[in-house]
């Protein structure tokens, strides 16, 4: 890990009315390195995305990017950090009102200022490294099946060349071998590139694919940090129920009797 | 006690949304005098609200300015005051039913239509995902729908004048039987500009109010389809009210003696 990492989260904490929802994050992703969180649902993991992504204010705390305090900066400033971040998100959020690749070329567009149509070749070729078609580029996000548009948003995401990609449980929805599918894409963009990645699942066989490291969200907090190779033999006993997907532990869901 | 809590709760609420609308409508305004300005987006928006309300705007004011005509004979003929029809329906037209109707109608079709645009984007985090890609919501979705309400709303209000003023006078001719010279010319001869330039600075302001009220519900409408369903309908309703308010408080500054 070097010296400075690329993503600094110290004390981050966030509120919303009464609910504490993360009460206090630690964590440090290293440049090039995938982070992938992992929680039951409702645990704050798409909060600590956006609070670190500057779509949710946090309440106190420390968010560094590349060494700078983005809780601090202006509008202005914070669109130019936004442009090292790339995101997948779980529904795609796919605009609807464009083409697939004026999806993909929106960020090289609106945000780079590429003209039309070198950022439709640049969107297109995109589209081809997750292996999607030119055809598919003229269609219409609704046309798309729930994988293509997981492919589409994963293209959109690195289509800018990004340092950092978030993606938010990215293999949702999907059927087992579109998931893989969809694993080894992001591998093969995102790992092999050099990006930094931090991710949120509770999809296991993604978490330990997509991951060099594991974090796991319980109660605000990140409960446990560690290589994904030791994820299954972490020595936590929540992390241990989660991973296994058991009903008895010390991790009680709450249901109405 | 508790009276008094629930009050204080009420009145915390209500200013709270104050405050958050002040801050959007302040926010949307400086977005829109600010560069960069994106004028296929505004054309567009102009498009939608301007040529594509001109049918159901259209109709309205024929039909109304059709029975002013009708009513107002059948009224001013117990005085023996018919020759006044034509005077009645261009005043009436273009001082109050042509920015109110076309307003109301507008309101209806394009603030029920950008709220439920918006809140869309909203719920798929697709506005999110313009955030990460370097594009803010406030430039992009807002500025050009609130643009160009406030600049077709009079374009529309006037050609809702002419046709109108046309309603009235085929029933004034073909079936009332007046003179179509002299119809022609009690419509232009005791028309003054003011009448119309209030009438086209009310329909400015309705634009603006529409756009405003579709874009601020949408914004921030929360859940799903539901939430979406909400803000439509507090968008035509909050907007209709607001037309109503201000076209009172227009008139009493245009025409208080």
């Amino acid at each position: 890990m070097s010296a400075l990492p690329k993503i600094h989260l110290a004390n981050v904490r966030k509120s919303f009315g009464p609910k504490d929802v993360l009460t206090g994050i630690d964590l440090d992703v290293a440049a090039a390195e995938s982070v992938v969180v992992i929680g039951g649902s409702g645990t704050g993991k798409s909060v600590l995305l956006k609070c670190v992504l500057g779509l949710l204010t946090a309440d106190s705390g420390t968010i560094e990017v590349d060494g700078t305090d983005v809780t601090q900066l202006s509008a202005n400033d914070r669109d130019d950090t936004n442009k090292k971040f790339g995101m997948l998100f779980q529904g795609g959020a796919l605009f609807d009102s464009i083409t697939v690749w004026e999806n993909v070329a929106f960020g090289l567009i609106q945000g780079s200022g590429m003209t039309r149509a070198d950022a439709k070749e640049l969107s297109l070729e995109t589209l081809g490294k997750v292996g999607l078609t030119k055809d598919v580029g003229e269609l219409s996000p609704a046309e798309l099946s729930g994988g293509m548009q997981k492919r589409v948003g994963l293209a959109r995401a690195i289509a800018g060349s990004p340092e950092i990609v978030f993606f938010d449980e990215p293999t949702t929805g999907l059927d087992p071998i579109m998931a893989d599918v969809i694993n080894d894409l992001i591998v093969t963009c995102v790992k092999d590139k050099g990006i930094t990645a931090l991710s949120i699942t509770h999809d296991m066989a993604s978490a330990r694919k997509i991951g060099d490291r594991i974090a796991m969200l319980y109660q605000g907090k990140l409960i446990w940090i560690g290589p994904a190779d030791d994820v299954d033999h972490s020595g936590n006993a929540y992390v241990d129920q989660f991973v296994n997907g058991r009903a008895d532990g010390p991790i009680h869901m709450e249901l109405r009797r | 006690m508790n009276f008094l809590a629930v009050i204080g709760r009420v009145v915390l609420r209500f200013l709270e949304q104050l405050g958050r609308f002040t801050l959007f409508t302040v926010t949307a305004v400086s977005h829109c005098v600010r560069p960069p300005i994106f004028p296929c987006l505004i054309g567009r928006q102009m498009i939608d609200i301007g040529y594509y309300s001109l049918p159901v705007v259209g109709l309205t004011a024929i039909f109304s300015g059709m029975v002013l005509a009708l009513q107002s004979y059948t009224g001013f003929a117990r005085f023996n005051a018919e020759s006044a029809v034509a005077n009645v329906v261009v005043l009436s037209l273009t001082r109050e039913l042509g920015p109110v109707l076309a307003g109301l109608m507008v309101a209806g079709r394009i603030g029920a239509s950008m709220a439920a645009e918006i809140g869309t984007m909203r719920v798929t985090e697709q506005i999110d995902a313009l955030t990460t890609l370097s594009t803010n919501p406030y430039k992009y979705l807002i500025a050009p729908r609130l643009i160009a309400g406030l600049l077709m709303l009079p374009l529309l209000v006037l050609v809702a004048d002419i046709i109108g003023v046309f309603g009235g006078y085929i029933v004034g001719v073909y079936k009332l039987g007046f003179n179509p010279n002299v119809y022609l010319s009690n419509t232009i001869d005791f028309l003054e500009p003011l009448d119309v330039i209030s009438g086209l600075v009310k329909a400015a302001v309705f634009g603006f109010i529409i756009a405003l009220m579709g874009c601020y519900n949408g914004f921030n409408s929360k859940g799903g389809a539901q939430g979406v369903g909400s803000a439509t309908t507090n968008a035509v309703v909050s907007s209709s009210i607001l037309i109503l308010v201000f076209n009172y408080m227009l008139t009493e500054l245009f025409f208080s003696i």
